[in-house]
């Protein structure tokens, strides 16, 4: 608790070194240099300081009251109230995740379970107990790689698929290491799919990145590429939509050696981008150079089955320093709502999102593209059409800001506007769709980006 | 305490059987014992490396510590054992035998006078237990 000092104590020390006032004993520092007066308004009573909170709360859009078709890397699913009153328990809801064995069963057993469930979804043998969000859980996938090849190896390969600003905190946490990050940078093609990352492998490589589906919603099969990558002793790593995994083959059965991801679309609400959970997954062969706390599970002196840290010497205990990230820190509660989020719907369940995403999504493009002046990118003349799963890119006949601004008018929350992150795609818009969409929404959205269109 | 008399012994408590220009090198029963339980051997060179003498070659894992294992002489790697990685315990059960790490081609023989022998390691032994 913060104790400040009372108006006598103050009181008491200024005369004692022979002030008048508070004022008068920073006369030593230069005008400037001080705080400012602040003309702050008087106090208000808690009851006041709720009301204009809320006043100013009501200003705040939000996906309760619009239809929202926004997604580029957090999505608006359902997320059922059960997730919640479990993470709400106290047992479960502390700031800090306690891991003592003899007091924290509770939550090492749901960490273990994450790391099964995790593990199942994404067909890799080993998953850790979280990350930040998918961003930091990629740095981690490279990190991981520069470790596993102890430095000889220092090329990353990063598909422009990849979510931008996971290719941004890549560079922020290798900014002046020695490693080289390739792949993604001038004016590519991005119509073209992961093939065009081959000829860059080579043996300095560590690490291959790909998205799965990729940024633009794209599913493309990367047997090829892990294929490519393993021959010359890289390393092949996927970020993937977790829910995506529900109906998609996992990472594992192609050929992935790590599976990092998003894990916000598994109960985990998108308030205002954070906190969410950075799922990383491995081959047990790479256990030890994983980053990250891992549960296991054991038997303690009475036979019975039991939950505990494991192989804690890769990372903050005795081998810190040559540990491969000294981040350690997981999504404990957030991780918890997806574990109950997974158990709740069960591998059905799952699909069953999956699905609806999917057929939503695909509903929508279909609806879209049947508009006079949209068309679905990249172009399909002449091409098999490369499957997308909830996402999906319009070519827009005006600035993506312009028709959003439109579509905020009409209560809807407009797609991601790609031109802020590729040049290459002005006037382009990433839509999500979701099982939170209706038809009627769906109808809704293309009625206005036609009258949009027609202005 | 085992310290056999055909070999040389480092402070760190690393040994080397010299056949030759050939070094075998591995981790003395002293070191194995503090250590307690080993459960992971990771070598980090590779067979055709050059390497100097006092590079770190390889990190031990016990269930108490980790160490790291330097060489103790410079020269050109030959041959690690990799079936350690899957048998971490034998350097536990066998240390001056099955256990050792890496076999090197000497490059600079005399660098071996710096080591000590059987007697010399005891009493080195013996002075820091003290």
């Amino acid at each position: 608790m913060y104790t400040p000092h009372t108006d006598a104590e103050c009181e008491a020390m200024l005369q004692t070194i022979g002030l008048k006032n508070l004022h008068d004993l920073f006369q030593v520092v230069p005008a400037k240099h001080r705080f400012p007066d602040l003309n702050l308004p008087s106090a208000l009573s808690e009851m006041e300081v709720m009301a204009e909170l809320q006043y100013i709360v009501a200003e705040n859009e939000n996906t309760r009251d619009l239809i929202c078709f926004l997604g580029a890397g957090a999505y608006n699913h359902y997320i059922p109230p059960v997730v919640d009153s479990i993470i709400r328990r106290g047992e479960f809801f502390t700031a800090y995740t306690p891991y003592q064995p003899e007091v924290s069963q509770g939550t090492l057993q749901a960490i273990f379970d994450y790391q099964s469930l995790i593990a199942a979804l994404t067909g890799m043998e080993v998953s850790n107990a979280s990350h930040y969000d998918g961003a930091t859980a990629v740095a981690e996938a490279a990190g991981m790689a520069f470790a596993n090849f102890r430095g000889k190896r220092n090329k990353i390969i990063v598909s422009s698929g990849l979510h931008p600003q996971y290719r941004q905190t890549l560079r922020t946490y290798y900014h002046g290491a020695p490693v080289e990050i390739i792949g993604d940078e001038g004016d590519i093609d991005l119509s073209v799919g992961p093939d065009v990352l081959v000829p860059l492998i080579d043996d300095r490589t560590a690490l291959v990145i790909v998205q799965y589906p990729d940024f633009f919603g794209r599913i493309f099969n990367y047997t090829t590429l892990a294929q490519k990558a393993h021959a010359l002793g890289a390393l092949l790593a996927v970020a993937v939509n977790p829910l995506a995994l529900g109906m998609l083959t996992p990472p594992g059965e192609f050929g992935a050696d790590i599976v990092t991801g998003e894990g916000q679309p598994l109960g985990i609400p998108l308030s205002f981008g954070g906190p969410y959970l950075g799922i990383f997954a491995t081959k047990k062969e790479y256990v030890r150079k994983m980053a990250g706390r891992l549960v296991g599970e054991t038997v303690d002196n009475r036979g019975q089955r039991a939950y505990v840290l494991t192989l804690t010497a890769r990372e903050q205990h005795i081998r810190r320093e040559k540990a491969t990230s000294n981040i350690c820190t997981n999504q404990a509660l957030m991780a918890l709502a997806a574990t109950v989020y997974m158990s709740l719907l069960g591998k059905h369940g799952l699909r069953q999102v999956a699905e609806l995403c999917y057929h939503k999504a695909h509903y929508a493009a279909q609806r879209i593209t049947s508009l006079p002046k949209y068309k679905l990118w990249p172009s399909q003349s002449g091409k098999t059409e490369t499957p997308f799963f909830n996402e999906f890119v319009i070519q827009c006949p005006s600035p993506v800001s312009e028709i959003n601004q439109h579509l905020l008018e009409h209560g809807i929350l407009g797609g991601y506007e790609l031109g802020r992150d590729f040049p290459q795609l002005p006037n382009h818009m990433l839509l999500a769709v979701t099982e939170m969409n209706s038809r009627e929404e769906i109808d809704y959205l293309a009625e206005i980006l036609e009258e949009v269109s027609n202005d | 305490m085992n310290i056999p008399n055909n070999l040389k012994y480092t402070k760190n408590d690393e040994w080397i059987k010299v056949e030759g220009n050939v070094g075998t090198i591995g981790i003395t029963d002293y070191a194995q014992n503090q250590l307690s339980d080993i459960v992971y051997v990771e070598i980090i060179v590779s067979a055709g490396e050059t390497v100097k003498k006092g590079d770190s070659f390889a990190t031990i894992e016990s269930v108490k510590a980790a160490a790291d294992v330097y060489l103790p002489v410079s020269g050109k790697i030959l041959e690690v054992n990799d079936a350690l990685s899957d048998t971490p315990e034998t350097v536990n059960s066998d240390p001056y035998g099955k256990a050792w790490m890496a076999k090197i081609e000497i490059t600079n023989i005399t660098e071996l006078e710096d080591l000590m022998d059987a007697p010399s390691y005891e009493k080195h032994l013996q002075d820091k237990e003290s």
